[in-house]
């Protein structure tokens, strides 16, 4: 079966979606992240979502969700790189992922979690 | 209103909502619609199929392409025989929903394009039509 890849960076999870996703591939993506924040015991999880051209309110529900029980299990999640066109349908549609970190891009948005992660260690 | 082109793609899987999705952005594309008009046709496409496949037990989505000059457009139609809409009206509100979704499909998809259309009969199906103009 199709399945998105999750790679490791240091603390992190880095997951770059680059297919049109069908339904079944978005609920696994969930599964297999949850999975592996306990198995690396990681501190935040970056979603790359530049290369989709469409986020429906399925795709948006799957966002929030993951965002949701990372934060559960003690982990960030920052959703990068939405596309200008997107966003503004988003808005339209009623979706304003409430709740769900943003950065511009992948550095912009490792810089948001590593920071994330150094003040929640102080604190 | 003269119609160019006709196309239909069954909606029976997820797979076939990708497959909307990616027919949708092609012939939105080759009638030149901004990238935006583009995104957002593709979406409420996208929200109006999963419905149909959700709510209806899958159909059918009948695609024309619109000459009304100056104006060109695209006309989606999403049928299916599925259980129909009791109440077109409080399902047209977003948070409404009877799917465990968000309930923004069909409010949703009403904003994201020029025109839209309900019919519903209970027990015989539903019939969902949008044209977006370019």
């Amino acid at each position: 079966m199709d399945r998105i890849p999750i790679l490791r960076m240091g603390e992190f999870l880095l997951v770059t979606i680059q297919v049109d996703m069908h339904d079944q591939l978005a609920l696994t993506l969930q599964d297999d992240l949850t999975a592996q924040i306990t198995r690396t015991g990681a501190r935040g999880v970056l979603i790359d979502i530049s290369s989709l051209d469409v986020v429906d309110s399925f795709i948006g529900r799957m966002l929030g969700s993951i965002a949701s029980m990372a934060r559960l299990m003690n982990a960030e999640t920052v959703v990068v790189g939405m596309q200008p066109s997107v966003a503004i349908t988003l808005v339209e549609l009623g979706l304003t992922l409430h709740g769900i970190r943003t950065a511009l891009d992948v550095e912009k948005g490792m810089a948001l979690l590593r920071a994330s992660a150094a003040g929640r260690r102080r604190a | 209103m003269p119609v160019l082109k006709e196309e239909t793609v069954a909606i029976g899987s997820d797979a076939d909502v990708v497959l909307v999705r990616q027919l949708v952005r092609r012939r939105a594309q080759e009638l030149r619609f901004s990238l935006v008009d583009q995104t957002k046709l593709v979406t409420a496409a996208s929200e109006l199929a999963r419905n149909a496949l959700e709510h209806g037990r899958g159909g059918e989505m009948l695609l024309q392409v619109l000459q009304d000059p100056p104006r060109s457009g695209l006309r989606l139609v999403f049928a299916d025989q599925g259980p129909g809409i009791a109440n077109v009206e409080l399902a047209m509100k977003d948070g409404y929903t009877t799917g465990g979704g968000l309930g923004l499909g069909l409010g949703g998809a009403k904003r994201l394009v020029n025109e839209f259309a309900v019919e519903s009969t209970p027990g015989k199906g539903t019939r969902i039509t949008v044209t977006k103009w370019h």
